[in-house]
């Protein structure tokens, strides 16, 4: 049963969004980790680097596969988490807090309609 | 429609994460691949091999046969031993690589790669056909049989209490744990004949057992029940791969295909060229004697890096060289590793290589087989 934080926003490519003022946290949903177990290595983007929602912008390497993760909304990243690229497994262990990947100085705040509440990520991914 | 094996509703029951592998549904994990993985090395694992296939040849000219149509000397066999051979096309490309067991003077067991049945059987009847020696019967009885493989340092102390007591056919041990590398025997299991092998795909010690599918679910049960205390755990697909690459075992469609000969794959041991003719025996002497265009290497990641992975491109010298055919990150050493082909003239330890991963090149390191040792 995966946990669904509801202060949380949603991308149907199972990435979460925290919003705060201006800016946003990203990372992957509990869900997310529980297909891929095992996460062995965890590859952010740059700082400074200008994303579009929906466009890959890092990857996340399982013992099996490396999964594409796209970033849910626009904007420019500003900061990125360097304890989840030295400790992978925090994607499994925390995917909603110490597992965050990036924050982003959100480009188009009204992107933020357009994902999931926790109740539509929940109907998505069923169960 | 996938193909599922006699086990399929004991993985459900366990909760495996099913996948299509070759058009069979099979678990590629229970639980976590390293997890099981470590539990293999630790302890025990247990994984259904029922998927791979089975042929038997027998008659007065089977040995002749199959000594004409595998690489290694089948008259090395006793019954009751079984060797790993492989299946080349007269180009020298392998068909398959396989284990071909002796039961009796004239009986043999084959036991090849699920993703090859219909590519060896065809292969074997089409040259069946043409013998001319006599004596000889091939049935492909892959239906016939089910299979488990139980791996690890732990199996020893369990298993037969599970299939206990002396053995019944091909050759006489008092028990089952009594069985050396690479022996086969026959067992009875709950009023049901099983073929017991102390052979693996792991690099750990262990057996594989082959049995009709109507007893392999009770022999499952069986064995996971008693094995538990033990640290046994059902493992996958997933695990079978980090296994087999830390040790170095070839997996047909990587290592192998049937463009790539047994030599430049580093399974020359395995071909015996003083046993006379066989499929593909000029093109690998010559290979032998002039060298090979390319020969397969094991390599480390010596640098912190997303894992290698198979067709990743290997660089050396600023020059692209080769080709990764398996990669993963090794549970037991942490690191990514992986087998690839380059130049022979690059195909020595201690060579540093790039491992080219979206774009970035990647430090790596070539190391003598096998990659993981205890």
């Amino acid at each position: 049963m995966s946990h669904i934080p509801s202060d949380l926003k949603y991308a149907k490519t199972h990435e979460w969004v925290r919003v705060s003022g201006d800016t946003a946290t990203v990372g992957i949903t509990d869900h997310a980790q529980h297909e891929l177990t095992d996460i062995v290595f965890v590859e952010l983007p740059a700082v400074g680097r200008k994303v579009k929602a929906g466009e890959a912008c890092a990857v996340v390497e399982s013992v099996k596969t490396a999964s594409d993760i796209y970033s849910p909304v626009s904007g420019e990243i500003i900061e990125v988490n360097p304890t989840v690229v030295d400790q992978p497994a925090l994607v499994n262990s925390e995917p909603h807090t110490g597992g965050w990947f990036y924050k982003i100085k959100l480009g188009n705040a009204a992107e933020l309609n357009a994902l999931l509440s926790p109740d539509d990520y929940q109907k998505q991914i069923g169960g | 429609m996938l193909k599922r094996t006699a086990l399929y509703s004991a993985h459900q029951q366990l909760a495996a994460k099913l996948i299509d592998f070759g058009g069979w549904e099979m678990p590629v994990q229970y639980t976590s691949i390293t997890d099981e993985h470590l539990a293999v090395r630790n302890a025990a694992g247990i994984f259904d091999i029922s998927h791979m296939g089975e042929v038997t040849v027998s008659g007065l000219g089977a040995e002749v046969f199959l000594n004409s149509v595998l690489t290694n000397d089948i008259r090395k066999l006793a019954a009751g031993q079984g060797q790993y051979t492989l299946m080349c096309h007269p180009g020298g490309g392998v068909i398959d690589d396989l284990y071909a067991y002796r039961l009796s003077e004239h009986d043999y067991l084959l036991v090849i790669n699920a993703s090859r049945i219909e590519a060896d059987v065809a292969w074997l009847q089409a040259h069946a056909a043409q013998f001319t020696g006599g004596g000889l019967n091939l049935q492909d009885v892959s239906h016939n049989y089910a299979a488990i493989a139980v791996q690890g340092p732990r199996v020893k102390e369990f298993i037969h209490l599970v299939i206990g007591g002396a053995s019944t056919s091909v050759f006489k041990v008092l028990a089952v744990t009594e069985l050396k590398k690479n022996q086969i025997a026959g067992f009875h299991f709950g009023g049901h004949s099983l073929l017991v092998a102390r052979t693996g795909y792991t690099g750990e010690d262990g057996f594989e057992i082959l049995g009709s599918a109507s007893m392999i679910e009770l022999l499952w049960a069986g064995l996971l029940a008693v094995g538990q205390p033990f640290g046994l755990k059902p493992a996958g697909l997933g695990a079978r791969d980090t296994l087999r690459t830390e040790v170095c075992y070839p997996l047909y469609g990587h290592e192998l295909n049937e463009n790539i000969t047994p030599m430049e794959a580093g399974v020359g041991p395995f071909v015996a060229f003083d046993k006379g003719n066989f499929s593909g025996r000029s093109v690998l002497a010559q290979q032998q004697a002039n060298g090979m265009k390319r020969k397969l290497v094991a390599f480390k990641m010596t640098d912190k890096s997303a894992p290698p992975r198979p067709q990743y491109p290997i660089w050396a010298n600023g020059v692209r060289v080769g080709e990764v055919v398996s990669g993963t990150q090794s549970p037991s050493l942490n690191l990514g590793i992986g087998m690839g082909y380059v130049p022979p003239i690059l195909a020595r330890p201690h060579t540093n290589i790039e491992i080219e991963i979206r774009g970035k090149y990647c430090a790596a390191v070539i190391v003598p087989k096998p990659i993981f040792r205890k």
